[in-house]
């Protein structure tokens, strides 16, 4: 089984729905046990990173994500999903991130239009992780305002470039995670989700 | 790199694309998600769904067709329209849309740009803005043009951006339908008093109107409605241009979705 985390963050029903059309079937779900139980966890999420880690604390959800990443679940973040596996971010500060990579989300400098919004072409830095399944200079969509600034660069698969580089993607053990939205990224970001889900029940 | 989009837009009532549409091959040209996905395999960056004559009648059938756009379509779109309330916002945002376009009701209460980007979020808060030049300067104008408000566009855009917009649509009323190109001076001055991505409307004729919006105008993206539905041209000559003149843009995909 297939669940995405459903904490009350924005483009779960998107990523619901895009796995639907791959034919997968997905549960949107808060239950803990529903989501220890999965083969495979989604952790989506829009909107600001002190909000959405107050949620996940409040409904203990950080811990039982923590307990599912600890055991070797495939686990995929996508957009704040990704944003909230690192330490804190600009965007809160004080707040701690869940932690999972170490690491800091800084806000895109002047004069740099924020939010980034639009098709950007990703690089793979390193192979090992879904991305391997993307062509080569692939165009993805990104809507976000931060990025994350990894302490152990080994853990960025893929960057992009936005007047410099940025963390398009990350990959450490199960944990895999992507800035951009496969689900709003047409056939790219269907591949991309299908290569993520793959060899898992539906 | 980032690219400049292209996005083509759909006038919408009760359900049904209403400009005349050219497109061989669909078996219904007036069926919006037929040709959502039409444009989507021909490079469309993002779609935007603008409901005309925006009635709490139509306002159903309209959530029903973004629902349905949804489950098929998976690039971002827009829907826009007498969206008056951050509950309105909130049924078309639940039903399927990514972003929501907010026009005279901006214009009416600035404030609810804030109160709508603290619900969703500002990535998904496109201000639409319909501009005239009265004068020497640009003016804001509301219920699709025909209203005067007396407000200059340029100062309105920052305000509205520091509320919190994601995005600002501006429409030159001027150029509109004329086919004699993007109104340039009035993007470039919107797009340099704020620092969120700017999307020109209103003009498009010809395939390097396009291409002149972003060099001359400096948008981030460009907005279309007839020239795309009367075949004109396509997006792929759209973006075949830009790329000749060095505007980075996303190449168009081959359709391999079978492969999945």
């Amino acid at each position: 089984m297939i669940a995405i985390v459903d904490y009350g963050a924005g483009n779960v029903a998107s990523v619901h729905k895009a796995l639907a059309y791959l034919g997968h079937h997905a549960v949107l779900t808060a239950d803990p046990r529903q989501l220890r139980d999965a083969d495979h966890v989604l952790f989506p999420g829009q909107g600001h990173f002190g909000q959405a880690m107050t949620r996940l604390r409040d409904t203990g959800l950080d811990r039982v994500l923590l307990g599912i990443i600890e055991r070797g679940t495939p686990f995929t973040g996508i957009c704040l999903g990704l944003q909230l596996l690192f330490d804190g971010s600009d965007e809160a500060p004080g707040v701690a991130g869940l932690g999972v990579l170490r690491g800091h989300c800084a806000a895109f400098a002047a004069p740099r239009k924020i939010p980034q919004i639009g098709w950007n072409s990703v690089r793979i830095v390193r192979p090992g992780s879904p991305m391997d399944a993307v062509a080569a200079q692939e165009h993805f969509y990104f809507v976000h305002t931060y990025h994350a600034v990894a302490a152990d660069p080994v853990d960025v698969v893929a960057v992009a470039d936005y007047e410099g580089d940025f963390t398009a993607a990350v990959q450490n053990a199960n944990v895999f995670a992507a800035q951009f939205h496969p689900e709003k990224s047409g056939r790219a970001g269907l591949g991309l989700l299908s290569a993520c889900v793959r060899g898992h029940p539906c | 790199m980032l690219t400049r989009r292209i996005i083509p837009c759909l006038d919408i009532e009760a359900g049904r694309v209403v400009k005349g549409v050219n497109f061989l091959g669909l078996r219904d040209a007036g069926d919006p998600v037929a040709l959502a996905e039409r444009y989507d395999a021909e490079g469309a960056d993002e779609l935007t769904f603008l409901d005309i004559r925006a009635s709490d009648q139509g306002r159903d059938i309209l959530l029903d067709l973004v629902t349905r756009v949804s489950q098929r379509l998976f690039i971002p779109f827009t829907v826009g329209g007498g969206l008056r309330s951050v509950e309105d916002m909130r049924t078309v945002l639940l039903a399927g849309a990514d972003k929501v376009s907010l026009g005279t009701a901006a214009v009416r209460d600035p404030q609810l740009v804030a109160h709508a980007a603290n619900q969703f979020g500002h990535q998904c808060i496109v201000v639409s803005l319909d501009v005239r030049r009265i004068g020497g300067r640009f003016e804001l104008t509301s219920h699709g043009g025909r209203a005067s408000t007396g407000i200059d566009a340029v100062a309105f855009a920052s305000h509205v951006a520091a509320l919190g917009a994601g995005e600002l649509l501006v429409n030159d009323m001027d150029a509109d339908g004329t086919e004699r190109g993007f109104g340039h001076e009035l993007n470039r001055r919107i797009a340099q008093a704020v620092r969120i991505p700017v999307i020109a409307s209103g003009g498009a004729g010809k395939v390097a109107d396009f291409s002149q919006a972003v060099i001359e105008g400096g948008v981030d993206a460009v907005l279309a409605a007839s020239v795309f539905h009367y075949r004109k041209m396509t997006i792929a000559d759209v973006k075949q241009d830009m790329a000749r003149r060095g505007i980075p843009v996303r190449p168009i995909q081959p359709q391999n979705l079978s492969a999945m």
